[in-house]
C-alpha cells in the first residue's frame, strides 16, 4: 500500500510510467531507486510511484531494447543495477513525448471548452 | 542487440534488495533511524512478491505454463472418474475414427488432384448430338484431327480402353490395354521410368509397332528385367517393341475397374489398317477423349473456340452433320468426369458420419454438464479464491480437449489397425486414382476434428459452470448448483440428438428397404449353379491372320468348346455368349458400350427415322443359352441347328422389345437391321419373357439376342450349369479351352450368383455404412436420454418421496417421468421428421421400390425411436419407483 499523504497523489495512467522512466534516463545512467526518486521529485511530489511497480516496467523496456542495464556501484558505494537510454529508446521517447503533448493539449482544450460553455 | 539473455529471478531479487538498501540509505540521510527507515523503504516499495510475480509473468510464456498446469489437473480429475473418462474417450474414438475413415476416402477421391502434373488443365472431351438428345456419342477420326487443330488444346487424345491377349509368357494372359494417340503421354506430362514414350508428332498409319508397359507388368511378366527395352511382346498375334516402362503407381485416368490397372499403352492415329484408310466423319468409333487446355485458355474460352469449331463443321459438312441432330463438342474437367458419379454419395456419407460425431459430442457435452453440476462447488471455490472466469473456462476446455484428443488418437489407432479390412468394403465403383490411406492431410483432419469437437462439446458446460453464482453455490449445503438454464441446455441437446438420429435412421430405413427389394426382386432367370468362365479370341491387326475371321470359322470353334464342356464332370448344360450376355455384369460394362451392347437398329416395316435411331441392347448367344439361364420362351422358337451362318440371320427379342416396337402385333417374322449401311436384314424368330439381365432396377430393357453361330464376337463367356466346384471346374475348362487353342487366355471365373450379388455392391455399401452410422447414432442418443432422465429423477428424489408418502400410486409416478422423456422425444422426432423428409430426397436416386418419403418406413422409424427412448428411461424409472420416502425426506433440501 502506498503511503497516504495529506494531498492524495495522482495515479499513473497506463503507459505513462514508461515515458517517465525514459525521460528520467535522458540525463544519464540511473538505478531503479534513483529513477523512482527522480520522478517523485521532478513531479513536485504529485506523482507517487510505487517502487515495486517500477521494476516490471524497467524489465519491459529492457526487453524492447529501449534501455540497457548493467550492474555498477552507487555514489555511496552500494551495488546497483544501472539503466542507460539506448538510441532506440531515445527515438521512442521523442515520439511518445510528441504524442503525449498532443493528447494533453487536446484534452485540455476539450475540458476548457466545456468550462466555457457552463 | 538481439541477445536474448534471460534474467534470473536471483538477479531480479538482488536488484530489489539493492533498491531497498539505497532507499534506506537515503532516508537515513534525511535523519530517520535505521529501523524506521527500513519500514518506510519497504512500505514505499510495495509488495516484493507482487513485483516478482510480474517479473516472472513478463519473462515466461504464461499460457504454456497454464496449459501444462491445466492438463496435469485435468488428468488428475479424469483419473478420479474413470467411468466418465472411458465413456467419453470411447465415444470420441468411434466418432473420430469413423469420420476420419470416411474423410480419407473423400480426400483420396475428391480433394486430391488427379496424380498428373498440372492436372487442373486436363479435360475430358465429349461429342453430343443435342437434336436427338444423345450425349457422349464418341468421335470420329476426322473430328479428332479437327479438335487437335482447333487451338483449344495443347494435345488431345482419344482414349480407347480394351483388352488383348498377351502371349509368349508361361501362359497366355488377358491384359488391359488402352489405345491412345501418340500425344497421350505428352498430354499427361508423365515421363517413363525406363526408355521413352511415343513421339507426339508420329502420324503414321495403323497401330504403331511399339508399346509402353506398366511397372506392374514389367515386374510380373518380365521379373523386372533391366534389359526390357530390347524385348518385344506378342499381343493378339501382332508383335510390338517395348519402348518404355511407366513409373510405379502410374495408371490411366479411368473411372471404372476396366479402365484401371492398365498394363499396356498402344498408340495410333486411328487410320490405316486395321482401321480404314480414310475414316468417315460420321463413323464415331472413338469412345472418348482427353485433352490438355492450350496455355492461357480457361475452360470457358476453350469451350468458346470449340463452339465456333462445331458451327464451322456443321456449315462445311451438312451431310455429316444433319441440322436436326445437331452437333456440339463439350469439355468438362477430367476430374469431374472421373469422380463426378461418386461425389454425391461420398459427400452424403461424410455428412452421415459427421452427424454421428455430432451426436457423440452432444453426449459428451451432456456428461460434462452433469459433471459440471457435481463440480459446481469446486469451481465456485476456485472462483472465490481468485481464479478469473477466463482461466476457469480455459481449464474446463483443456479437460474436454484432452478427452477428444485422446479419443482422436484412439480413433486413428483403430483406423490404422482396421484399415485393410475397411478398404475391402469399398466398392469397385469408386475411382481410386490416389490410394486412400493415412497421410498428412488425413492426420491433420483427425487432429483438427478432435480439437474442434473437444472445444465444441466443452464450451457449453464450461460457460455454464461459470455462470453459476459462486456465493450461492458455496452457501448451498449439498454443493449442487443445478440451474434451470443448465437443465434446459441438456434437454436441448437430447432433442437435437433424437432429431439427428431420426434423419440417419430414416435414410438407413429407406436404403435397407431398397436393398431388400433388390435382393428379392424376381430376376426372370435362374442364378443358381451357373459358373461363368471368360476367354477372348485375338483380333490381329491384319484380318488375314485371324483364325476366327468368319462366322463359320468361329462357329466351329464354339461347337468344339461346347462339346468339350459337356464332357466335364458335373456339367449338365453349357452355352456360350459374348460378355454382354453375362447378366448384371458390372465389370465389363464400359467395354460393352464400346464394342458390344447397345446398338442402333432400323425396322423394316417402318420408314427409317430421321430423328433418334432406335437403340437396343444386344448380345450374341448360342442356342443353349436360353434354357441354361431359364429364360422363358413366349412365342416362336429359339435358335437351332438349322440357323447356320449361310441361312438368313435370326434373332430372339425380349418382350420389352416386342411391346415397344410392335405393340399389339405378332413380332415373329418381322425384320430389322443395323443402321450401318449394308447391314443385312435380321428376322425375329421368337420372343422371351423379360428378365433383369441389364439392371436389377429396370426389368424391361428392350434387348435382342443374336445367334452366335452367325456372328463373330471375340469376347466369350462360357456358361456351365451343374453341381460344380467353382475353382476346379474353371481349371478344367481352362485346360479344355487351351487344348483347342493354346494361345487363348482364360480368366474371370465367377459364379452367376456372385455376379448378381456384386452388382449390388454399391447399394450394399451405402446401406451397410448408413445403417451402421444410424445404429451408432441411435445407441448414443439412447445413452444420452438415459443420462438426462437419470439426472432428472435424481433431482426429483425429494418430490417423488413426498408424493409416495402422500399415497401416489406408482403408475402416476412412472407416467410423470415418462411424460418428460416423451415430450423431448416427440419434439426431437418432429424436428427430425421434417429434416429427414428433406434429407432423404438426396438419396432418392439410389432408392428402388420405395419413395424417399415412404410413409411405412417413416412410421417404423418414428415408432422405433420413441420406443427406444422409452426403453432408455427404464432404469431411471425403476430407480424412481424404489425411492423410499423415509430416506428421501430426510435428505437435505
Amino acid at each position: 500500500m502506498p503511503t497516504r499523504k495529506p494531498r492524495e497523489p495522482l495515479d499513473l495512467l497506463q503507459g505513462t510510467l514508461d515515458l517517465l522512466i525514459l525521460r528520467t534516463l535522458i540525463f544519464g545512467p540511473e538505478h531503479g531507486q534513483g529513477i523512482a526518486r527522480a520522478i517523485q521529485l521532478t513531479s513536485g511530489d504529485e506523482l507517487l510511484v510505487e517502487h515495486g511497480a517500477l521494476y516490471p516496467a524497467l524489465q519491459r523496456l529492457e526487453r524492447r531494447a529501449w534501455i540497457a542495464a548493467e550492474w555498477g556501484t552507487s555514489k555511496n558505494n552500494r551495488k546497483a543495477r544501472y539503466y542507460t537510454l539506448t538510441p532506440a529508446g531515445r527515438r521512442q521517447l521523442l515520439s511518445e513525448t510528441g504524442k503525449w503533448n498532443r493528447l494533453a493539449s487536446a484534452i485540455g482544450r476539450v475540458l476548457n471548452t466545456a468550462k466555457a460553455q457552463e | 542487440m538481439f541477445r536474448r539473455r534471460r534474467r534470473t529471478l536471483e538477479d531480479f531479487d538482488a536488484e530489489i534488495a539493492a533498491h531497498v538498501q539505497l532507499e534506506i540509505d537515503r532516508l537515513c540521510e534525511e535523519g530517520l533511524g535505521p529501523e524506521e527507515a527500513r519500514t518506510a523503504a519497504l512500505r514505499a516499495f510495495g509488495s516484493p512478491t507482487r513485483a516478482e510475480e510480474r517479473f516472472y509473468e513478463s519473462s515466461h510464456v504464461l499460457w504454456w505454463d497454464h496449459l501444462c498446469q491445466d492438463a496435469r489437473y485435468a488428468l488428475r480429475t479424469l483419473k478420479k472418474s474413470p467411468g466418465f473418462a472411458v465413456t467419453a474417450i470411447a465415444t470420441m474414438t468411434i466418432g473420430i475414427g469413423a469420420t476420419t475413415a470416411v474423410f480419407s476416402l473423400v480426400d483420396a477421391t475428391l480433394l486430391r488432384p488427379l496424380p498428373y502434373p498440372d492436372a487442373d488443365r486436363l479435360v475430358s472431351v465429349a461429342v453430343d448430338l443435342p437434336g436427338v438428345e444423345a450425349r457422349d456419342v464418341g468421335m470420329s477420326q476426322p473430328e479428332w484431327r479437327d479438335l487437335q487443330r482447333s487451338g483449344a488444346f495443347e494435345f488431345v487424345s482419344p482414349v480407347w480402353f480394351d483388352e488383348n491377349n498377351l502371349t509368349g509368357g508361361a501362359r497366355p494372359e488377358r491384359v488391359r490395354i488402352v489405345i491412345v494417340a501418340p500425344g497421350y503421354f505428352a498430354l499427361l506430362r508423365v515421363k517413363p521410368q525406363l526408355g521413352r514414350t511415343f513421339d507426339p508428332r508420329d502420324y503414321s498409319p495403323g497401330i504403331l509397332p511399339e508399346v509402353v508397359i506398366s511397372d506392374r507388368l514389367w515386374r510380373r511378366g518380365f521379373g523386372g528385367d533391366p534389359r526390357i527395352l530390347e524385348k518385344s511382346i506378342r499381343m493378339d498375334t501382332d508383335v510390338y517393341r517395348i519402348v518404355g516402362v511407366m513409373p510405379q503407381g502410374f495408371d490411366a485416368p479411368g473411372r471404372k475397374l476396366e479402365e484401371r490397372n492398365i498394363d499396356i499403352w498402344a498408340a495410333t492415329s486411328f487410320y490405316g489398317m486395321p482401321m480404314r484408310d480414310q475414316p468417315p466423319r460420321a463413323g464415331r468409333n472413338l469412345p472418348t477423349a482427353i485433352a490438355r487446355l492450350a496455355p492461357g485458355l480457361t475452360l470457358a474460352s476453350a469451350q468458346q473456340r470449340l463452339d465456333a469449331l462445331a458451327a464451322e463443321l456443321r456449315r462445311r459438312f451438312p451431310a455429316d452433320y444433319p441440322p436436326q441432330s445437331g452437333f456440339a463438342v463439350r469439355i468438362v474437367p477430367l476430374k469431374d468426369r472421373i469422380v463426378g458419379d461418386v461425389r454425391r454419395p461420398l459427400v452424403l456419407l461424410l455428412s452421415a458420419v459427421g452427424l454421428v460425431l455430432l451426436i457423440g459430442c452432444a453426449n459428451i457435452a451432456n456428461l460434462l454438464l452433469a459433471r459440471g453440476t457435481m463440480r459446481a462447488r469446486e469451481l465456485a471455490m476456485r472462483r472465490a479464491l481468485g481464479a478469473s472466469q477466463g482461466r476457469l473456462i480455459r481449464q474446463l476446455l483443456t479437460e474436454s480437449a484432452l478427452l477428444s484428443v485422446a479419443g482422436g488418437a484412439g480413433g486413428l489407432l483403430l483406423l490404422s489397425l482396421t484399415k485393410g479390412l475397411l478398404l475391402r468394403f469399398v466398392p469397385d465403383t469408386l475411382p481410386q486414382l490416389n490410394p486412400a490411406g493415412l497421410d498428412w492431410t488425413v492426420l491433420a483432419f483427425a487432429v483438427a476434428a478432435s480439437i474442434v469437437t473437444g472445444v465444441g462439446f466443452g464450451i457449453f458446460p464450461a460457460v455454464h459452470a461459470n455462470r453459476v453464482d459462486a456465493a450461492q453455490v458455496i452457501k448451498q449445503s449439498d454443493g449442487r448448483g443445478a440451474s434451470a438454464r443448465q437443465a434446459g441446455t441438456r434437454r436441448l441437446l437430447i432433442v437435437a440428438e433424437i432429431a439427428i438420429s431420426m434423419v440417419l435412421l430414416a435414410g438407413a430405413g429407406l436404403l435397407v428397404r431398397t436393398f431388400r427389394d433388390l435382393v428379392h426382386v424376381d430376376l426372370g432367370f435362374d442364378r443358381e449353379n451357373v459358373l461363368i468362365i471368360r476367354t477372348r479370341l485375338p483380333a490381329p491387326n491384319d484380318p488375314k491372320a485371324d483364325r476366327y475371321r468368319t462366322a463359320a470359322q468361329e462357329s466351329q470353334f464354339l461347337r468344339e468348346l461346347l462339346r468339350r464342356a459337356h464332357t466335364l464332370p458335373g456339367v449338365e448344360q453349357a452355352a456360350i455368349g459374348d460378355t454382354a450376355s453375362i447378366p448384371l455384369d458390372q465389370t465389363a460394362h464400359d467395354l460393352k458400350v464400346i464394342s458390344e451392347g447397345s446398338y442402333f437398329i432400323a425396322l423394316e416395316d417402318r420408314p427409317e427415322t430421321t430423328t433418334a435411331p432406335l437403340a437396343v441392347e444386344r448380345t450374341d448367344v448360342t442356342p443353349e443359352y436360353f434354357r441354361l439361364l431359364g429364360l422363358r420362351l413366349l412365342r416362336g422358337r429359339v435358335f437351332n441347328d438349322t440357323d447356320r451362318d449361310t441361312a438368313p440371320l435370326v434373332a430372339v427379342v425380349n418382350d420389352a422389345f416386342a411391346r415397344k416396337y410392335w405393340p399389339g402385333e405378332d413380332p415373329i417374322g418381322k425384320r430389322f437391321r443395323r443402321t450401318r449401311s449394308g447391314s443385312p436384314w435380321i428376322v425375329v424368330i421368337g420372343t422371351i419373357a423379360d428378365a433383369r439381365t441389364e439392371s436389377l432396377e429396370n426389368g424391361s430393357v428392350p434387348k435382342v439376342y443374336l445367334n452366335f453361330h452367325q456372328s463373330t464376337g471375340n469376347r466369350l463367356a462360357i456358361f456351365l450349369r451343374g453341381q460344380l466346384d467353382g475353382a476346379a471346374a474353371a481349371e478344367r475348362m481352362r485346360v479344355e479351352v487351351q487344348h483347342v487353342d493354346p494361345t487363348l487366355p482364360v480368366f474371370g471365373a465367377r459364379t452367376l450368383d456372385e455376379t448378381v450379388s456384386s452388382s449390388l455392391d454399391a447399394v450394399r455399401f451405402s446401406m451397410a455404412t448408413v445403417s451402421l452410422f444410424a445404429l451408432t447414432a441411435v445407441a448414443l442418443a439412447a445413452i444420452g436420454i438415459y443420462g438426462v432422465m437419470a439426472y432428472v429423477v435424481g433431482g426429483r428424489t425429494r418430490e417423488i418421496g413426498i408424493r409416495v408418502a402422500l399415497g401416489a400410486r406408482s403408475a402416476v409416478i412412472v407416467v410423470s417421468i415418462l411424460r418428460e422423456a416423451l415430450q423431448l422425444t416427440i419434439i426431437g422426432t418432429a424436428i427430425g421428421l421434417a429434416c429427414a423428409l428433406l434429407a432423404t430426397r438426396l438419396i432418392a436416386g439410389v432408392l428402388y421400390g420405395v419413395s424417399s418419403t415412404d410413409p411405412a418406413t417413416f412410421a417404423v422409424v418414428v415408432s422405433a425411436l420413441i420406443g427406444l427412448a422409452m426403453l432408455a428411461c427404464a432404469i431411471p424409472v425403476r430407480r424412481a419407483l424404489r425411492i423410499d420416502p423415509t430416506i428421501a425426506l430426510r435428505q437435505e433440501g
